[in-house]
């Protein structure tokens, strides 16, 4: 089933990576893809906490947000650590964006287990709250200058064997989630407490500090997402580039076969599916469509993926008959 | 009248018929008997013309007939009565019992055809029970049945097929239907009548056809034979060595309760004891306070003698409690994952190394108990979700048997599963007593509680009404406890 989803994803990339090279032969160019890969770099690392989120029958919509408040957390930490805008701690500066992410998971986590609030509420109520937070403590502006440190430079343009920094972030945290869910004990849980909570629940499994761990992290690699992004915009932004990151994160563990109901999903679906959903929009960019165009067709895609999701539980009702 | 001649059909990896040939006369009721997935009601659809089968025929009259769809059957006289009837609910009885059957061109007429229905229902005799303006909406589940019935007879009909229609009938609207059935019968029309209660077939069958596993396992004259055979003949064993009791209960307590939540009980290792009484009499409630599930109020739980405290299923677990809960798609299983994992849930922490699983004893665990318990499974990959009822309360065992717990508890352990799994249930239940577990069982089926059970505790309203010894347990004991007015 996972390998059927997954080479109709593949067949769909090659599909539109096909159509766009017919229709402007610098698409398919070397140096284009390496903007796709950049391009998907930030929504990917979100998607793939996303699909870890998800697979314990949760969901965050807050991710957008929390990767726009790293953004403006790191750069005004660089420029408090250095001459007040620039030429800071930039280790200080992840840090501290990190762990506030972090904490900010955490809310999520406590409002949605204690407070018993359904996830898409608590985290579309955070969504707001976490992009306020950034407006206010930024004052709505960019802060600081980050490009005076080699370390925020390699982040942004550096390369390691060819391949983009950034890109190489995305494979190693998608690696390590990866692992997580499918090779570890706690991944299993994961997908136990997804699949069935109330059975997880009776074997033993403490479903709170999964719940609360697994929002930590979202918030966590959220932070790093706004990181980059901020490297990559060279100041922190509270919106700019983060808003509407959300979106891209959850059609992309849905595309990539991740249920609603949680208990299904995997790191390479999404990433397949986030890697098409990057060329996609950057061909309709290059064959130059109205990019407003291109919301209607994020919407549609969201709506597609999860109907062929519903599809294929509803396959389930068939039987054998006896 | 019709006949089937060696049919066959597959749907992989089952084969769901295995050359049967059976004959259904007409005049006579034909009991089609099995146990679930024996292949009742693909012989039902075959002859409906919704399945094809793939070797074989249907014979009518002596003659093959090809059918493809149900309207070729309703062509050829053989109607089938669904378990569940198709009501338009906005319309009237009469205009349900004609659906369908308007051919084309038929100029509408209410009134006419209200007194055609009425006129029909009057025939059959059921005047009282249904009337032709009734909404479909407002019908009860005998009136859906009739119907159904009065549908199939607006055309000619040689051969009429019940699958299991009293499923959701009370007892008068069952003796209505039988009344109606053996009318029809003295008619001449040849009945099919698909069930798996015993008792009622007993009451309308003249011939009983059992199934077993795709194959005819014997035909029978209803007054040749007797409950006990033809229970035999469905499983393919005798039934009295359903409840095998070689285990010896010691006097060595696993399982202590002291006014928890107002219930003492004890539990000795290799003891079966049951929790009795109806249904909202607290058991499982009791049994999930136990496992960590729901609040402890108050008292003592001692496991081992040592005393434990569970706030948190985990705590029960590794104090050695494990339970199997009611429902087991709802609360047990993980239908999206494979029986391996289903299995492992609950071990996962002895299976890691740093905090990877390790696959090759994963798996090796799995395969243990998918054979120590017969699990019927291709593989431990299989997806727990295409095992049958029986597999699956047997993976749900498996992963509480993995972690060898002192006291088992199960919730309903047999409900909806078939008579040769349950058999097999209580094998392994006497296997485990045997063994030194203690068990603790809940059960509204008097006959397992009776079989099973070295010592019966009657709970009404919350409360342990008495505790029954094998001696002294009956069915009337029991329910005198279960809702006397101590």
């Amino acid at each position: 089933m996972n390998r059927v989803q997954n080479l109709s994803l593949i067949g769909a990339l090659a599909g539109v990576l096909a159509v766009f090279g017919i229709l402007n032969d610098q698409y398919l160019s070397l140096s284009n893809l390496a903007v796709i890969g950049q391009a998907v770099t930030i929504a990917g690392l979100l998607a793939v906490v996303q699909t870890a989120v998800i697979i314990c029958g949760g969901i965050d919509i807050s991710v957008g947000s929390q990767a726009g408040l790293a953004a403006v957390v790191s750069s005004m930490v660089f420029a408090w650590t250095g001459d007040g805008l620039a030429n800071g701690n930039a280790f200080a500066a992840i840090g501290v964006a990190i762990v506030v992410g972090a904490a900010g998971g955490v809310v999520n986590g406590v409002i949605i287990v204690y407070g018993r609030v359904n996830a898409i509420i608590a985290t579309l109520a955070m969504l707001a709250a976490y992009k306020g937070i950034a407006q206010l403590i930024s004052g709505g502006r960019a802060q600081g200058y980050l490009l005076t440190n080699d370390l925020f430079i390699f982040i942004a343009r550096g390369s390691v064997l060819g391949v983009p920094a950034m890109i190489w972030i995305l494979g190693i945290v998608a690696l390590l989630v990866h692992l997580l869910l499918k090779t570890t004990d706690i991944g299993r849980n994961m997908y136990a407490i997804g699949g069935n909570a109330v059975a997880a629940r009776l074997a033993g499994i403490n479903i709170n500090k999964y719940i609360i761990s697994v929002y930590m992290l979202v918030g966590a690699v959220a932070a790093l997402a706004g990181i980059i992004l901020a490297a990559r915009s060279t100041a922190g932004h509270p919106t700019a580039g983060s808003e509407g990151l959300e979106l891209k994160a959850i059609t992309a563990a849905f595309l990539g076969g991740c249920a609603i109901a949680g208990g299904k999903g995997s790191i390479g679906g999404t990433l397949l599916a986030v890697t098409l959903l990057g060329a996609l929009e950057i061909g309709l960019t290059v064959v130059g469509v109205n990019p407003f165009w291109q919301n209607v067709a994020q919407g549609a895609l969201l709506v597609v993926a999860v109907v062929i999701q519903q599809r294929r539980t509803g396959d389930r009702a068939v039987g054998l008959p006896g | 009248m019709l006949g089937v001649a060696h049919l066959s059909k597959r749907f992989d990896p089952v084969q769901a018929l295995d050359d049967v040939t059976l004959d259904f006369p007409g005049g006579t009721v034909t009991a089609l008997l099995g146990e679930n997935g024996a292949g009742k009601s693909t012989l039902v659809r075959i002859i409906d013309g919704e399945h094809l089968p793939d070797t074989g025929q249907v014979l009518l009259d002596g003659q093959p007939v090809g059918l493809h769809s149900p309207r070729d059957a309703r062509r050829h006289g053989i109607r089938v009565i669904p378990q569940e009837p198709e009501i338009v609910p906005h319309v009237s009885v009469a205009e349900n019992v004609y659906i369908g059957a308007l051919s084309k061109g038929f100029l509408f007429h209410g009134a006419s055809l209200r007194k055609r229905v009425e006129q029909h229902i009057a025939r059959l005799g059921f005047e009282r029970m249904l009337r032709p303006d009734t909404l479909g909406r407002d019908l009860t589940p005998a009136q859906r049945q009739l119907v159904e019935i009065l549908r199939a007879l607006t055309t000619p009909a040689k051969v009429i097929a019940f699958d299991e229609p009293t499923s959701s009938l009370s007892e008068h609207e069952v003796t209505a239907l039988f009344t109606l059935i053996r009318r029809l019968r003295d008619e001449g029309l040849a009945i099919i009548y698909v069930s798996h209660r015993l008792a009622e077939i007993f009451q309308i069958a003249d011939r009983i056809a059992v199934l077993r596993d795709g194959k005819v396992a014997g035909v029978v004259a209803a007054q040749e034979t007797t409950e006990r055979a033809v229970v035999s003949m469905m499983v393919g064993r005798d039934l009295t060595t359903m409840f095998a009791r070689d285990h010896v209960a010691t006097t060595e307590p696993v399982l202590e309760v002291d006014e928890v939540n107002g219930i003492s009980l004890t539990v000795h290792a290799g003891e079966v004891v049951a929790l009795a009484g109806l249904v909202g009499a607290g058991r499982s409630e009791f049994c999930r306070a136990l496992a960590g599930d729901l609040p402890i109020r108050g008292g003592s739980i001692k496991v081992d003698g040592q005393p434990v405290t569970i706030k948190h299923p985990w705590h029960a677990i590794r104090a050695g409690i494990v339970y199997a809960p009611e429902e087991r798609k709802a609360q047990a299983l993980l239908l999206g994952r494979p029986v391996r994992d289903n299995i492992v849930l609950a071990v996962l922490n002895r299976l890691r190394r740093w905090r990877f699983v390790r696959r090759r004893d994963e798996s090796e665990l799995a395969r243990h108990f998918v054979n120590r318990l017969n699990v019927r499974t291709p593989t431990v990959g299989q997806l727990v979700s295409k095992l049958s009822g029986g597999n699956q309360q047997k993976v749900v065992l498996a992963r509480w048997l993995a972690r060898q717990p002192r006291l088992l508890i199960l919730d309903e352990p047999t409900r909806g599963i078939d008579v040769g799994a349950k058999a097999e249930i209580y094998q392994i239940i006497a296997g485990l007593a045997r063994d030194g577990m203690g068990i603790l069982v809940v059960s509204s089926e008097l006959p397992e509680v009776l079989g099973l059970a070295d010592r019966i505790a009657v709970m009404k309203d919350g409360r342990v009404t008495g505790v029954l010894g094998r001696a002294e347990a009956s069915e009337e004991a029991i329910l005198s406890l279960a809702m006397g007015e101590s």
